[in-house]
């Protein structure tokens, strides 16, 4: 069966020859949890397409689904309802390659920061089988050249108790890229960092992206960090969650912190808070 | 560097300190050796015969060692079973704990009654004895892996073993050797134990007959004998410790040196 084919049909505007390839597709996807006739719906049905290149960026309150929806897309969880395309073939036990990075960095403690940001070639095939032979060599310069460019070059040999919580963020990120996986998944990686620590990574972020192009999900609750780095922002409601808004970012690049004090993008920030207030009062009405 | 030393000699004193209180006070009170013997009659005993505790020393080391090396292989076995398995976890727990409250005096004469009186029974009763901190210490440290780190590894498409492998087996490595150096000391108790009730060599054996011909100082020279290698062998293992699992410790200039 041909990519084509297994999307669902109702796309007539785009037409193959000329749109960016699909990276991943959520058609009709929906999650709940709990034993049958008592469940709990942590997903409504959502559909969510994102080409290949992409940098989406989901928002919304807090429980409505964003990690649900990362799950989804690392394969980690399966759909309930509908069905979960990446790459071109439905989410299973396949293992595709997908870099993940989460807020908590959980850099390995016994190991340096070379190696742990090595680890993933160390079980992705085709790396894995090459491991032992590289790892020495041909590894060791990959893992430094990504180090360099976070700025993280001199550290390689450090525990990861020696580095300061930016500082395993970027380890991090690493970490997540060293394998050139086409899908990267962050979830809030940057939640627990200070303000400025913060706003210097996201600059770090969009180079990496830049240089690299993978197509990113970036689930985020800064709506500032979402318009730094997002070409494109959807936006949840409360749980059971599902997009309420799905809206291209237009700002050049590479963007900077100065960008984000412009009224355009005030204003952007402002809409996505208003949609977002909304969706949280809906919640509350319903639920007193 | 004049701390650690202060610190160590101020350890030497205490324990000087303590051996001549013994002394003194056996001297002062004028206890009888039947009752105490006085630290010096306990080391001149062991001088004495030294020729002829050797041989029993060296069978509960080697008893000891046996239902040790048993006991942690048993321990690791069933410590990774119910820390990987939350199914393993509820199905053997409640068995282990039950087993473990046993007081293991009780099991020797079982043992005995199957495998006759001698090295067995205390290779067993040191296994039995040893094993359980090793289960629980496993399982703790491949419990507390991180789930975060899971999803990273399985989105990588990692099996079960890679995680074992990469995460879980080196994370449970402190809580490992922590237990080692527990288990090691149980599995001594375990050994002497058996000896006391059934055995015609080992130290418990020595210190019983030695008890019930009233030679005291023969029954505290066993004792000695005992801490001592209690100590020498705790020691050993947290040199280890020291050694593999030192990322653990965050000491000042570990990474660097």
């Amino acid at each position: 069966m041909s990519r084509s084919e297994a999307l669902p049909q109702g796309h007539p505007s785009i037409s193959p020859a000329i749109a960016p390839a699909i990276a991943v597709e959520l058609s009709q996807a929906a999650v709940s949890f709990g034993k049958p006739g008592k469940t709990v719906a942590a997903l409504q049905e959502t559909n969510l397409r994102i080409a290949e290149g992409e940098f989406v960026a989901l928002v919304g309150p807090s429980g409505c689904g964003k990690s649900t929806i990362l799950r989804l897309t690392a394969g980690l969880l399966n759909p309930t309802r509908g069905a979960v395309i990446v790459g071109g073939r439905e989410v299973g036990a396949k293992a595709l390659r997908i870099g993940m990075a989460f807020q908590n960095p959980t850099m390995l403690p016994w190991l340096t920061i070379e190696r742990n940001v090595m680890l993933p070639l160390k079980i992705v095939r085709p790396f894995r089988s090459d491991y032992r032979a590289k790892r020495r060599t041909e590894f060791r310069d990959r893992v430094h050249a990504l180090l360099a460019d976070v700025g993280l070059d001199k550290f390689a040999n450090h525990y990861p108790w020696q580095l300061s919580g930016g500082m395993l963020q970027r380890a991090n990120l690493c970490r997540a890229l060293i394998h050139e996986p086409s899908l990267l998944l962050l979830d809030e990686p940057f939640g627990a960092l200070d303000q400025f620590t913060r706003e210097e990574l996201w600059g770090t972020m969009q180079s990496l992206w830049l240089t690299r192009k993978p197509t990113v999900l970036l689930i985020t609750h800064d709506l500032k960090e979402a318009g730094f780095l997002a070409s494109r922002i959807c936006v949840m409601s409360a749980r059971p969650g599902r997009i309420i808004d799905d809206s291209a970012v237009v700002f050049p690049r590479p963007r900077t912190v100065e960008m984000t004090f412009d009224a355009d993008f005030v204003a952007l920030n402002q809409r996505l808070r208003d949609l977002i207030i909304d969706a949280r009062s809906d919640t509350a009405i319903q639920g007193a | 560097m004049s701390y650690e030393l202060r610190r160590r000699l101020w350890a030497a004193l205490l324990i000087l300190g303590f051996f001549a209180a013994w002394e003194i006070l056996c001297l002062v009170l004028q206890v009888s050796d039947l009752v105490l013997p006085r630290p010096t009659q306990v080391f001149a005993t062991l001088a004495a015969r030294f020729g002829i505790l050797w041989p029993h020393v060296m069978q509960t080391l080697w008893t000891t060692m046996i239902g040790f090396v048993l006991g942690v292989t048993v321990g690791v076995v069933i410590g990774a079973a119910i820390g990987v398995s939350r199914t393993a976890y509820d199905t053997v727990y409640p068995l282990l704990i039950g087993f473990s409250s046993i007081p293991k005096v009780a099991v020797v004469p079982i043992f005995v009654l199957w495998f006759g009186s001698g090295a067995t029974p205390a290779i067993l009763t040191a296994l039995a004895m040893c094993f359980f901190p090793i289960v629980v210490n496993i399982a703790t440290g491949l419990a507390t892996t991180e789930p975060e780190l899971e999803d990273v590894l399985k989105s990588l498409g990692a099996s079960k073993l890679d995680i074992l492998w990469n995460v879980g087996l080196p994370r449970t490595m402190p809580f490992f050797f922590a237990s080692l150096k527990i288990a090691v000391t149980f599995a001594f108790v375990g050994s002497v134990l058996s000896e006391t009730v059934a055995s015609n060599k080992g130290i418990g054996n020595v210190m019983m007959t030695a008890s019930s011909n009233f030679d005291v100082p023969l029954v505290f020279a066993g004792l000695f004998l005992l801490a001592a290698l209690g100590i020498l062998l705790y020691v050993a293992f947290s040199l280890v410790e020291a050694h593999v699992t030192g990322w653990a410790t965050r000491r000042q200039g570990f990474a660097s040196a």
